[in-house]
């Protein structure tokens, strides 16, 4: 188990002034979230009826994305299949180059992050804008996003200000939200107007009437997908849901659960392509058939990136996006993370505190801190426990089965701490006392105490 | 009501007896037939939650075999209970004799309100008091509804210590955040785990409490050594501490 997480959310909390800022900022956006979940007198039926539909849906996943696939191609979308990101990045180039396309204006997907398709076609000599207003910063930056669902939220004001400046030509010193938005806005325009494909990610995939939806606030996916005459649009196979009739239950759950409103500014249905365009959907499996087939992780693939888990997440909070090996920080990304590699992102279900809010902010009821926990055993069990720590556990553990030996050392360790303090500063015991002191050692335990007390 | 075990954390038979002895002495004020079994150690949750599953598995089943038999186990801890209740059986696999042992293991405020039925405290508490709602005991054994979630709310520990005379429980911000102990991770990830700590005492402080009060001592300790490095006047007490004094009646 490396400390990657440790060491970047020290880093990240020296600058304390700025660390408070952040949590205040994401904090804001957990009461958002909760003034708009406690308008809603059934939220915690919605909550069960979310959570069992998606473990339906998951349960014949396989069939739904057939009916889905059927349902689609009657509508005349062009449904393919891409095993992993490789695949998924060809197929997307594809389509493109074949059509002569140079330019695409992209909305927000976290699977093409994960795929890694920005770098993939520009390498091949496309440019690839992202169009949504908290992406495009990031990308112009050069930065990855710190948080799925507000990608640029770690930049104050001002930092946006610089980085027009330097990259939009604006004026020097801006720092205005509604100027520096015009000043994108304008800049975005010209793209749009240019681009000749829109590529988007897909919110939900209706199996039974074969269209995808796509929820944004920015109207960006529409404008990307509405000028040029090809869109492409890609999933991973979770996307799926039985039946449209069912979307509400979703739709009422993500808007208030990412950003506290009661429903996102667009919510659009793609049943088939512009007259006389193209309109393909890439379905991705990129691992997600191996963590369908493993309990408890399953669950995992419920999730529908409102990005809640972050923002109530305490560790999140005070260690930014950017302290997590992988690319969706927080409770989630800690969960899917590991499951593709255990060793480079081992630090992440130790960096929880296992207080459980995910869980019971999730909107579709993953057991998050449970999957961290479990998780954990499986770095274990994987030998990437450093041996302090493991050889740490393996003393505990023999020395508490065997109660005089316990009541012996413990004994001893209160001794020492009240007569020679300077003798434990090792260890674990250092650590703690860095910003902490231990508690008094009392003379006598409990047990010593309560026999004088009388049975 | 038959013979009662309590079940006292090796963190607080070592480092905070009194806190065992409030919780002994509430119980018998309640004339509640107890014992303190010699052989307890720990329950295993450190290892359990480090992912040394392998480490804690003997000390569950040291634990059925120390409190089988008994008609109830109290602890004056949410953490360790939740540990028994809901985790021994993914880490030593369901059995009759866990059946018995977890179903009848009780958090020290649960077992006070819904199975003696406590609805008197008669005491006295003059200060200003801050609820710290301890993370397992929230959300693993729901002594309270947590702000996550939006059904209607209840909360046994204030339950609990409401009725005190001159008691002024104190509204805080940010109603149950981590305090940021958690077990293993206040070592593993010691930056994040001392600014959430100091964050929750801000919260107290800026409600205006002399008095953190809280149903885990481990939370408690944590709090308790940012707050005494800092030299703050702030305080920590368990619930248990607090009911010492009154008289508690069905």
């Amino acid at each position: 188990m490396n400390t990657f997480h440790a060491d970047r959310a020290a880093a990240f909390l020296e600058d304390a002034p700025h660390a408070h800022w952040y949590d205040t900022a994401v904090w804001f956006m957990r009461s958002k979230r909760d003034h708009a979940a406690g308008a809603v007198a059934e939220w915690e039926r919605l909550r069960d009826a979310a959570s069992g539909l998606k473990a339906h849906a998951l349960s014949d996943l396989a069939g739904y994305l057939e009916e889905f696939e059927k349902n689609a191609k009657a509508n005349g979308i062009q449904v393919h299949w891409a095993r992993d990101g490789e695949e998924h990045n060809r197929i997307v180039h594809e389509i493109l180059a074949a059509r002569g396309v140079k330019l695409v204006a992209k909305s927000k997907s976290m699977l093409t992050e994960e795929c890694g398709l920005n770098p993939y076609l520009e390498s091949r000599g496309l440019e690839i804008v992202d169009t949504d207003l908290g992406e495009r910063i990031v990308q112009l930056a050069g930065e990855p996003p710190s948080h799925i669902v507000m990608p640029a939220i770690h930049r104050k004001k001002e930092s946006i200000g610089e980085l027009f400046h330097e990259k939009l030509q604006t004026p020097a010193g801006l720092s205005d939200p509604k100027t520096l938005t015009e000043a994108a806005r304008q800049h975005l325009r010209k793209k749009f107007l240019g681009a000749q494909a829109g590529l988007s990610g897909v919110n939900f995939a209706l199996a039974d009437t074969g269209g995808i939806v796509v929820v944004t606030n920015e109207g960006n996916a529409d404008m990307g997908t509405s000028l040029p005459p090809l869109h492409v649009a890609s999933m991973g196979v979770e996307k799926v849901i039985p039946r449209a009739a069912d979307l509400g239950v979703f739709l009422r759950l993500l808007a208030r659960s990412a950003t506290g409103q009661p429903i996102s500014t667009y919510t659009t249905h793609f049943h088939g392509p512009l007259r006389g365009g193209e309109l393909h959907v890439v379905i991705v499996d990129n691992g997600r058939s191996q963590i369908l087939a493993r309990e408890p992780f399953r669950r995992s693939l419920a999730c529908i990136r409102c990005g809640a888990c972050l923002n109530t997440c305490p560790v999140y909070r005070r260690s930014g996006g950017y302290s997590y090996s992988y690319l969706i920080p927080g409770p989630i990304g800690s969960v899917l993370g590991p499951l593709r590699d255990a060793e480079k992102h081992g630090s992440l279900p130790f960096a929880s505190s296992l207080c459980g809010s995910c869980s019971d902010v999730c909107p579709v009821q993953i057991d998050l801190h449970h999957q961290l926990l479990a998780l954990r055993e499986e770095i274990v069990g994987k030998g990437l426990l450093p041996w302090t720590k493991r050889l740490g556990m393996k003393l505990a553990g023999l020395v508490l089965r065997h109660p005089t030996l316990y009541r012996l050392a413990a004994a001893l360790a209160r001794r020492t701490l009240r007569s020679a303090p300077g003798l434990v500063q090792i260890g674990p015991a250092a650590t703690w006392t860095r910003q902490r002191d231990l508690p008094e050692p009392p003379r006598q335990s409990f047990r010593e105490l309560w026999k004088r007390e009388g049975a | 009501m038959g013979k009662v075990a309590l079940f006292i954390p090796c963190y607080v038979d070592q480092f905070y007896p009194r806190v065992g002895l409030a919780a002994g002495r509430v119980l018998r004020g309640l004339g509640v037939d107890l014992e303190f079994p010699e052989d307890q150690t720990c329950c295993g949750q450190p290892m359990y939650n480090s992912g040394c599953a392998d480490d804690a598995r003997p000390l569950a089943e040291r634990f059925l075999r120390v409190f089988g038999g008994y008609d109830a186990v109290v602890a004056p801890s949410g953490s360790c209970v939740s540990m028994v209740r809901l985790h021994y059986r993914e880490l030593i696999g369901e059995s009759r004799a866990l059946r018995e042992v977890a179903s009848r293991t009780y958090e020290l405020c649960e077992y006070l309100v819904d199975v003696l039925g406590v609805k008197t405290v008669d005491g006295e508490f003059r200060h200003r008091v801050g609820l710290h709602k301890s993370c397992h005991g929230l959300r693993e054994l729901r002594l309270g509804r947590d702000s996550e979630r939006m059904d209607p709310p209840w909360d046994k520990a204030r339950q609990l210590l409401a009725p005190l005379r001159g008691i002024d429980l104190v509204e805080i911000t940010r109603a149950d955040e981590c305090c940021g102990f958690g077990g293993t991770f206040s070592v593993n990830e010691e930056a994040v785990s001392c600014s959430m700590g100091r964050d929750r005492i801000a919260d107290h402080e800026k409600a205006g409490a002399e008095v953190i009060a809280g149903y885990d001592m481990s939370c408690l300790m944590h709090l308790e050594g940012l707050l005494r490095r800092e030299q703050k006047p702030l305080k920590v007490m368990h619930v248990a501490e607090i009911l010492e004094g009154a008289r508690l009646a069905p």
